[in-house]
């Protein structure tokens, strides 16, 4: 069940990843993106953190993709196709790099003795991360608690119209 | 069967197409969604290792990627509209210029 379960989540998120990074209109990557964050919060149920999966929904497919597909309707982007991207002369050698890179990530893995054994069942409950998190890290989420503050002081700054005597 | 590898080869694989996304799109804001890939990609890698080690800061971490994935999303879309206020556009090509 969970082999039939992982392949076919597997399957959804790299197709949906696959149509997002090569879709013209950012509109439908936002969509196929989206579909593949809510695969992957799935396979986070999967591997037993049924509060990760609900902040990947909450936090990712809700939050910050609603940001996102905002953010290109406000600056009307939506009709406009984008024009071809530089040619593979340039950046060849780049997907060259990673896709060696991704193949060595691959082997170090499989190579691994210890990653050959089946996933043990593990369910971690939300009450366990929630006593954790305000318990023994309480001071890391207090930081964290700070610096979206300064976030979303800078994204005012940054986003406030300009001012006479300033800019241009 | 499914091992702990099996999650980390998908992770991985996830990384290096969105990395491969960064390298060849123009449009910034679809730049930026890869970035939000390659983080995703690191977070099923952590939840993988905790589910494999039985330990619980695997999730944790996830928590704090994803309070700075969720900064990072409000200050670069925020940089994204002050630049279109520039130029009328977002593409990359056209930030060729640091300037105040």
């Amino acid at each position: 069940m969970t082999t039939v379960l992982f392949y076919i989540l597997g399957f959804i998120m790299l197709t949906a990843t696959l149509l997002c990074i090569t879709r013209r209109n950012p509109v439908h990557a936002v969509i196929y993106l989206v579909a593949g964050f809510f695969a992957l919060a799935l396979m986070f149920y999967l591997l037993g953190a049924p509060l990760a999966a609900a902040w990947q929904i909450i936090v990712y497919a809700g939050a910050i993709m609603v940001l996102f597909l905002f953010i290109i309707m406000m600056l009307g982007l939506a009709p406009q196709e984008t024009p071809e991207g530089p040619g593979w002369r340039r950046w060849g050698p780049l997907v060259l790099l990673s896709a060696s890179l991704m193949v060595c990530t691959v082997l170090l893995i499989m190579q691994d003795p210890a990653a050959g054994k089946e996933i043990g069942d593990f369910y971690l409950a939300p009450q366990a991360v929630g006593e954790s998190l305000f318990g023994r890290y309480v001071l890391a989420v207090e930081m964290v608690s700070f610096q979206l503050l300064f976030a979303t002081i800078g994204a005012y700054l940054l986003g406030r119209p300009l001012s006479k005597g300033e800019g241009q | 069967m499914i091992s702990v590898y099996h999650y980390m080869s998908v992770a991985a694989i996830l990384f290096a197409m969105s990395t491969y996304g960064v390298l060849t799109r123009r449009n910034a804001i679809v730049i930026f969604m890869c970035i939000e890939l390659m983080l995703n990609s690191v977070n099923l890698t952590f939840i993988s290792l905790s589910s494999h080690l039985q330990n619980i800061d695997g999730q944790i971490f996830v928590f704090f990627v994803m309070a700075v994935a969720a900064a990072e999303a409000a200050v670069g879309l925020a940089l994204m509209i002050a630049f279109y206020r520039n130029r009328e556009s977002i593409d990359v090509d056209n930030i060729n210029m640091l300037k105040w």
